[in-house]
């Protein structure tokens, strides 16, 4: 109902832009017709969801190709650079974050905090920028941009093309992932149980492992859910520095040509993935904590 | 858009740090060592080709914007004429056509031996088919005003078709280079193709790349290489970037001079200076004052310093102009000494119109490069004479409805593309309102011209009359630039209509 709204509320008939500048009348009430936008509003938003209700995304007006169908190529971009940067992301926050709060006294510790802080600070496609200087020019070791005629259907150069996108939100997002995982850390230093588990007799390394990690990585993963959903989001500004036939791509060129099919479809697809998200987010806090089961079953 | 008269397209600036680039990555299909000795080129190489321009879907009668034109024209399809990247119209589909007297009836020859990619032969049935495909009332092809006196096509034998017309059409072949000659039993033309060329089409991954393979039956000289792929960007240090790194071998067309220092004078690359038609004018509203009054319009053009402008923008590059009509049109003369830069004769000219003190306009200025800094340079020089600029930012939409729909403005910048384009002021109606009865008839008797050379004189005659009146400031001539690695050669350099034949660019062998 918003994107609805919000989209018919842009200046500029879909028609006109369409057509551009030397169009007669007449091309432009055809063109509205066969687009339908000479239709009054609350026409146009029933036709909308009815259509919405059968999964069916309607016909782009610009390229008049099914706007599922594209989705669902461009799909194939996106979500292979989002779960790659999210597991990059992970690999590198988790055991730095927990080194940058268990030796927060020690130099590297500080490094470590300062290092993500500028990471949080600097601009997604500067990274991007920055990463392309440096190993698609001034060494040849990734392409700078795009992505294989043939797509995953030559499966090497799909990867090599995603390395630096990959390598590009990865960081960013490490960065504030990890400012998570320290202090998550710290609070888990701090607590009763682990100093209590200390006191039977438990190593340091192993009472942090066995009790501190259980605890901790609670309230990470419902972060995790958010930034995994943000880092789908911020694959648009990447696909746009590298030059990937991405969802974000499609929704920045369907909105300059006021293709509203288009970017309702994306935008509507990109809703119900960050609600599966956070849903199988909140399903996985449940299988790690048992305190959050039992409320959800034994509670009155 | 090759649809709209003006071309919407941000210019950005940017600045990547010059690195040599080691040769192009070559894709060597099985070339016999003989073959090699032959050739200094590789004629079974792929050109990747770096754009900006994706086309939006593969129909010219679908609003598929300016890039199925440098993608498809010449390549895929091929109209009865060609318009050539020298502004010429030469013959391509039609051996040969005649006349009749009156001008009214054209009768053309088919080439004979032509066949569609989908196997089915060319006849007089398919021309007219596309034809009518474009002057269909469905059609949105901007060309089919131009082809509204076609009154009947007849095809009394399959080689021939006799074109009738309600008035004398001089441009008729002009006009016809426009029309793809597609089979009539294609279908769903928005997303497969069957045209004649040199090129079939092999694979379109929306956002990503255009692949074309050689059409191993054409009817004509087989191209230079073995496919042409198209790389589309919409960043234009992204596209930079991938020529400098060997992923594109060819930029069709680099929209911003500080791109090309990275380029220049490094031997790997070659870039080369074409003339677009693309014309930065500012435009007055001629119906009312004070821009009705032709010696303010005069005035105001001699105090504008157009080198220094086009300088400032594009540095060496581009071309100045003194009228509507690039040096790619036929009617085209050097006017730059009309209203040349003066200052002083435009106070005085200022003073003679009732205007010794200057006066104050609003200028509308769309919102993307380079109108914004052009607009500021005008009101820099301006305020030398006394005049007083108000810069009105507006986006291209705005531009639509109030300047170009409302005729509600007092000046304007735009950027106009088309080829051949003069004839806009011989319409009185059109947006800038300018109307001279003697252009107007100039225009109309051109279309009714007998022969080309009396068409030309009459256009160029025209020409004189609108620099003369000063009917638009016309500031300069956009370059039309093409970077390529100079392994590569062979290509169009002025880019006529976006076309960017890929038939004879050929590349070195490794």
């Amino acid at each position: 109902m918003v994107l609805f709204a919000l989209l018919r509320l842009l200046p500029g008939d879909p028609a006109n832009a369409l057509l551009g500048v030397g169009a007669t009348a007449q091309q432009i009430a055809s063109a509205k017709a066969q687009v339908g936008s000479d239709l009054p509003l609350t026409e146009q938003f029933v036709r909308f969801v009815s259509s919405l209700a059968r999964f069916d995304l309607g016909t782009s007006f610009v390229s008049q190709a099914p706007v599922g169908a594209e989705i669902l190529d461009r799909l194939t971009v996106t979500i292979p650079i989002t779960l790659l940067s999210f597991a990059l992301a992970i690999i590198l926050a988790v055991p730095l974050g927990i080194v940058a709060a268990v030796k927060a006294d020690r130099w590297y510790g500080a490094v470590i905090s300062v290092v993500s802080q500028l990471g949080i600070a600097i601009p997604v496609f500067w990274v991007g920028i920055l990463l392309v200087t440096a190993f698609a020019i001034n060494i040849r070791l990734f392409p700078s941009g795009g992505f294989p005629r043939h797509g995953w259907a030559d499966p090497l150069n799909a990867l090599r093309s995603l390395a630096l996108p990959v390598l590009t939100i990865g960081i960013v997002m490490a960065s504030s992932l990890l400012r998570y995982v320290r202090s998550a850390t710290q609070d888990v230093l701090g607590s009763d149980y682990l100093r209590t588990a200390r006191a039977l007799g438990s190593g340091y390394t192993e009472a942090l492992l066995r009790h501190g990690v259980r605890n901790g990585v609670v309230p990470i993963i419902s972060i995790l859910g958010i930034e995994l959903a943000s880092t789908f989001l911020g694959a648009v500004v990447v696909e746009k520095v590298f030059a990937l036939p991405g969802l974000g791509s499609m929704l920045l060129l369907g909105i300059s040509q006021r293709d509203y099919p288009n970017v309702q479809g994306v935008l509507f697809v990109s809703t119900l993935l960050v609600l599966l998200i956070g849903f199988v987010a909140d399903l996985v806090q449940r299988l790690v904590d048992p305190r959050l089961r039992d409320r959800a079953v034994g509670s009155p | 858009m090759s649809n709209s008269i003006f071309r919407g397209v941000t210019r950005r600036q940017f600045g990547v740090r010059a690195i040599a680039a080691t040769a192009a990555m070559v894709a060597l299909l099985g070339v016999s060592p003989a073959v090699l000795a032959q050739a200094a080129f590789d004629k079974d190489a792929v050109i990747e080709i770096g754009s900006l321009y994706e086309p939006q879907n593969l129909d010219n009668t679908a609003g598929a914007g300016q890039g199925i034109n440098e993608a498809f024209n010449g390549n895929v399809y091929e109209a009865l004429f060609a318009l050539t990247d020298a502004g010429t119209v030469v013959n391509s589909l039609a051996k040969d056509y005649t006349v009749s007297a009156d001008g009214l009836t054209y009768t053309f020859t088919l080439q004979s031996g032509v066949t569609f990619h989908s196997g089915d032969p060319l006849t007089s049935a398919d021309v007219k088919a596309s034809i009518e495909r474009v002057t269909a009332e469905a059609s949105k092809s901007s060309r089919k005003k131009s082809l509204a006196t076609i009154a009947k096509i007849e095809t009394p034998d399959d080689a021939t078709v006799v074109i009738t017309l309600s008035e004398k059409s001089i441009s008729l072949p002009y006009n016809l280079s426009y029309v793809w000659i597609v089979s009539d039993t294609a279908k769903s033309l928005a997303d497969s193709e069957d045209g004649t060329g040199p090129y079939t089409l092999a694979d379109w991954r929306r956002g990503s790349t255009l692949s074309l393979d050689r059409n191993d039956k054409y009817w004509g000289t087989a191209p230079t290489n073995a496919g042409v792929t198209f790389n589309y960007f919409t960043d234009a240090t992204a596209l930079n970037n991938a020529l400098l790194t060997g992923a594109v071998d060819i930029i069709t067309s680099v929209q911003s001079p500080d791109a090309l220092a990275q380029f220049k004078d490094n031997a790997d690359f070659t870039v080369t200076n074409g003339q677009s038609t693309t014309k930065e004018i500012l435009a007055f509203n001629d119906r009312v004052a004070p821009f009705d009054n032709v010696k303010v319009r005069k005035a105001i053009a001699r105090a504008i310093d157009d080198k220094k402008l086009l300088e400032s923008i594009w540095g060496e590059y581009g071309t100045l102009i003194g009228s509507f009509v690039p040096p790619t049109d036929p009617w085209y003369t050097d006017l730059t000494a009309v209203d040349a830069y003066d200052p002083a004769s435009a106070k005085a000219l200022l003073t003679e119109a009732g205007y010794p003190d200057g006066f104050t306009f609003k200028l509308d200025t769309p919102d993307y490069d380079p109108h914004p800094i052009v607009a500021e340079f005008i009101k820099s020089e301006l305020a030398k004479v006394g005049v007083t600029v108000e810069i009105n930012i507006i986006t291209a939409n705005e531009w639509y409805t109030k300047v170009y729909q409302s005729l509600d403005f007092a000046a304007t910048l735009q950027e106009h593309v088309n080829h051949r384009d003069i004839v806009f002021y011989g319409n009185p109606d059109f947006y800038w309102g300018y109307n001279n009865p003697k252009v107007i008839e100039l225009i109309k008797q051109s279309e009714a011209s007998a022969t080309v050379d009396e068409q030309t004189a009459k256009l160029l005659e025209a020409n004189k009359l609108i620099a003369e009146d000063a009917a638009s400031d016309w500031l300069y001539l956009y370059p039309q630039i093409v970077v390529s690695a100079s392994s590569v050669t062979g290509y169009p350099v002025n880019g006529l209509n976006s076309q960017f034949f890929a038939y004879n660019i050929e590349k070195a062998a490794k």
